[in-house]
């Protein structure tokens, strides 16, 4: 598998060439013989199998860790019944049809590589194999039902004959594509449900994978005589240039050019170092910027203090305020989630060569639709000019679904006729982030007698992703959707599936407020989902114990008519043995969560030192539904994976503001966690044969909220905002006891 | 002009004398499995051996590695039993600090080929994964004990 990186990677049509291409109103299968020019063809995946017997799949996911790459090829070889050893992955380059069949361009976010392709994917690979068998039995002039494909063969038993896919494919492309072949059954799966080592990982070891920062004249010849590019910005959001000594800058050697653009004064040299050099020469000077006092009190204040304020209704169900003003048993509780960092450690990078008759882009990038319009329009070619080329991408966690530096390379390029990476340091990486968006919450929950939840008023505030990412945006009703998955989705529901509370409340109601402040934000690993779900499990952690319940039965009470909520929190328990006694000294937390199309339930083991404050995680216990399982090795590391970034947020991070901007500046003043930290996590797949879901990000939202249960269950101290750092711990210990 | 031995090859560059090895790795050399990550000696991302020795080579001024053995990833053998154990446990994710983290290992093992659990920790705190990876590293490093252990004999 390698990204093609190449200007020369099109593809030429040969052999049995087949794709689905995305349509407004769903998908279509096509048979790339039946099109004259492949421009017009662009489908979103497509596979071709060739007369030297190879198979090659394209995949226009990109691929981050999550392992697309191997996933989506498992499903095509499958249902088309090809021998794994005979097939080639390589990353699609970003065509106009290359769009995922949910959101219709081409973005690997959201957990939906598999929600959004499993069918047509399936489909695809079926349709080949029903035409290779079908170009068999015509040429042995026999019934196709006598006929069967195995491993990259058509075989007829009766006569003992057999032919190659590589013999059978130029024949096969001249039959009809079937819209609707049958399918495999679960039970003739090959590779589906089986784990399958991850097809990115040998060249990743090797050290030879192409990550964006690592393009250059040596992995693309066309590249040479390449530029580096590092740019000047403010240190305030909003603040503009006083002063820079451009003459400085262009006397250290090395540097090219230095010139200003739209977003800061651009130092252009022969060597990443001499671009940095002359950037520190230019001892840019900027004025204070928007908000010159804010910091992270301002940020906290702001939010907290538009919890007070009446907000637009999300959602109303029943009278919540009345049932709670009559409800026997009832808490009040004010929840905090701030700033943190994506902290990709591929910091944001971007190649680009303008010419004059084509525009080529190398990213890392989880956008390749977007970053196509913006190198479209900067460029001023026509877009079928302009290729995206998708290289690995060192971590995504939703941060590379922003565009941003791929405006400056192209701009760059543009202005200098050369080719041009541009670098961000780590610095500029946090300094410039697109943070997760901190949130704020007040909830109001009542019980009966009997202990049931029956009321829950709801008051939320953070700062809009729509109108970050899109400021000439309008909120219909001033509510943006994007920022409530996890609480309730409103009309994106068919989208995000079951991205939403999971308790079923008679009384509800939900009132959120946009806060006014200048930080961008944008999706961070479960775009929000993390965000609310502390709040919501913290919050019915609480309340189970106002009521007098247990935390697991407080929960499955309000899930009756929620199967797969209630099975992974049955599976989570039983695999930790909720309910009977834990190690001297510690403490067990549980919490649920969903989010695109699939469940998970944490239960977290701890001890608390109660003189330092300090958290020590035992063990954590993870319980997932995700519907069908593709490749239970990555599902695995997911999940893992999920936890410990969460595990991160959970302890340790939390970035920094002052005087207008980010203070916060490199991993030495922004910890995340290292093996130390790490405890040991069981994972467990619930089986399901339900709709398919994502796997991607649902891992991170309930483990924060279990911490911060088992921290009281551990200590009696209630702790309502991450990250809870031993300062946070020993406060809440100390609170407790005055 | 600065003389480097990198992977058993002779190099001669025309670089300052201050710049960190890593740019002249990857903008000179041509070598980009030595990632950049933090630039402060911090991630680990850009370690590679330095007579043997992990060194986070952002952190390293040029002229500091003359004279001296250089080794990046591309020079650790592909028969090397980290990187076989890496690839057996399935230890990449993302996979952009694991150059680093393998020539950590790599390092750490020529040193103490059975190292117990605090000496890992010892070393491995040093480095960060941001897919959160530790758990396969920890096997990895025990595959890769096994697999040296048993090739030894």
């Amino acid at each position: 598998m390698s990204p093609t990186l190449s200007r020369r990677s099109f593809l030429k049509i040969t052999g049995l060439t087949i794709g689905i291409s995305v349509t407004p109103l769903g998908y279509n299968l096509l048979n790339a013989a039946e099109k004259k020019d492949l421009a017009a063809f662009g489908p979103s995946v497509w596979y071709q199998i060739t007369s030297d017997n190879k198979v090659t799949i394209y995949i226009g996911q990109s691929e981050m860790g999550q392992g697309v790459l191997t996933s989506q090829s498992m499903i095509i070889a499958d249902e088309l019944e090809a021998d794994w050893k005979k097939i080639q992955i390589k990353q699609g380059a970003a065509l106009e049809g290359f769009k995922s069949p949910l959101f219709k361009v081409q973005v690997t976010v959201a957990s939906q590589s598999m929600r959004g392709f499993y069918e047509p994917l399936r489909k695809a690979g079926a349709a080949g194999r029903a035409m290779l068998v079908k170009a068999a039995a015509e040429t042995w002039k026999v019934p196709e039902s006598e006929c069967k494909a195995e491993l990259g063969t058509v075989k007829h038993e009766k006569s003992r004959r057999s032919l190659t896919y590589g013999q059978l494919c130029e024949k096969a492309a001249k039959l009809e594509l079937p819209q609707n072949p049958s399918l495999k059954k679960e039970e003739e799966f090959r590779y589906m449900g089986k784990p399958m080592p991850r097809v990115d990982v040998p060249e990743k070891v090797r050290g030879k994978a192409v990550y964006g920062l690592d393009v250059n004249d040596g992995n693309v010849k066309e590249l040479k005589g390449m530029l580096y590019a590092v740019i000047a910005k403010p240190p305030a959001y909003g603040a503009k240039p006083v002063s820079f000594d451009q003459a400085a800058a262009e006397k250290v050697g090395g540097v090219v050019k230095v010139m200003q653009i739209p977003m800061g004064i651009a130092v252009c040299a022969t060597s990443t170092e001499a671009a940095l050099k002359g950037r520190d020469a230019l001892k840019a000077q900027w004025d204070k910027g928007k908000i010159p006092d804010l910091d992270d009190q301002y940020i906290e204040k702001t939010l907290l203090g538009d919890l007070d304020k009446p907000g637009p209704k999300v959602h109303e169900l029943g009278d919540a305020k009345k049932t709670l003003a009559e409800a026997p048993k009832k808490l009040d509780a004010t929840y905090y989630v701030p700033i943190v960092a994506h902290a990709t450690m591929e910091p944001m990078n971007c190649t680009a060569w303008v010419q004059q008759d084509r525009c080529d882009v190398w990213a890392s990038t989880q956008a390749q639709t977007g970053d196509h319009e913006l190198a479209t329009k900067i460029s001023g070619l026509p877009p079928e000019k302009v290729f995206i080329h998708t290289t690995f991408l060192g971590c995504g966690l939703g941060r590379r679904t922003r565009p941003d530096r791929v405006p400056e390379a192209v701009t760059i390029s543009k202005a200098l006729g050369k080719p041009v990476k541009v670098m961000w340091t780590r610095e500029e990486d946090f300094k410039y982030d697109w943070f997760r968006a901190p949130m704020a919450h007040r909830i109001q929950g009542g019980v009966d007698a009997q202990g049931q939840l029956i009321a829950w008023n709801h008051k939320g505030a953070s700062i809009s992703i729509t109108k970050s990412v899109n400021p000439a945006a309008e909120l219909k009703g001033g509510i943006d959707w994007y920022n409530l998955w996890g609480l309730w989705m409103g009309p994106t529901e068919p989208l995000q599936w079951n991205t939403k509370i999971q308790y079923d409340i008679p009384n509800f109601y939900v009132e959120f407020n946009l806060s006014d402040l200048p930080i961008p934000v944008c999706p961070w690993r479960s775009v929000v989902v993390a965000q609310h779900a502390f709040a919501i499990e913290s919050f019915m952690d609480e309340l189970a114990r106002v009521a007098g319940k247990d935390p697991l039965e407080f929960r499955l009470q309000s899930l009756k008519n929620n199967k797969r909520a209630s099975r992974v929190l049955e599976t989570v328990a039983g695999m930790a043995g909720w309910g009977k006694p834990v190690s001297q000294g510690q403490g067990r937390g549980i919490a649920q969560a969903a989010c695109f199309g699939t469940w998970v339930a944490h239960v977290v083991d701890l001890s608390v030192d109660k003189s330092t404050g300090k958290i020590k995680v035992h063990k954590v216990f993870v319980a997932v539904d995700c519907g069908p399982v593709i490749n239970p090795g990555p599902l695995v590391e997911q999940m893992e994976s999920g936890t410990i970034i969460a595990l991160s947020t959970a302890l340790k991070e939390q970035v920094k503001f002052a005087k207008g901007g980010v203070a916060t500046s490199n991993f030495d003043d922004y910890r995340i966690i290292r093996m130390s930290e790490v405890p040991e996590i069981e994972v467990q797949i619930v089986k399901s044969t339900d709709k398919i879901g994502g796997i991607g990000e649902p891992g991170v939202p309930p483990l924060a909220p279990a911490v911060a249960n088992a921290v009281f269950s551990a200590t009696g101290a209630r702790i309502r905002r991450i990250p809870m750092t031993p300062e946070v711990v020993l406060a809440a210990i100390k609170n407790k006891s005055t | 002009m600065v003389s480097l031995n990198v992977n058993g090859k002779n190099y001669n560059v025309d670089v300052s004398e201050d710049v960190p090895l890593l740019w002249v790795l990857r903008d000179q050399l041509k070598l980009m499995g030595t990632k950049y990550g933090c630039g402060v000696g911090e991630c680990g991302s850009c370690t590679v051996h330095i007579n043997g020795k992990a060194e986070r080579s952002c952190a390293i001024p040029v002229a500091k590695a003359q004279g001296k053995k250089i080794t990046t990833i591309e020079g650790l053998a592909d028969n090397h039993p980290v990187k076989r154990a890496w690839t057996q446990e399935q230890v990449p994710q993302c996979g952009y600090c694991q150059p680093g983290v393998m020539m950590q290992v790599a390092a750490l093992l020529s040193e103490k080929p059975t190292p117990t659990a605090d000496q890992i920790i010892g070393k491995m705190d040093d480095v960060i994964c941001r897919c959160g990876t530790y758990l396969r590293m920890k096997k990895g490093i025990q595959t890769a004990v096994q697999m040296t252990r048993k090739e030894g004999k």
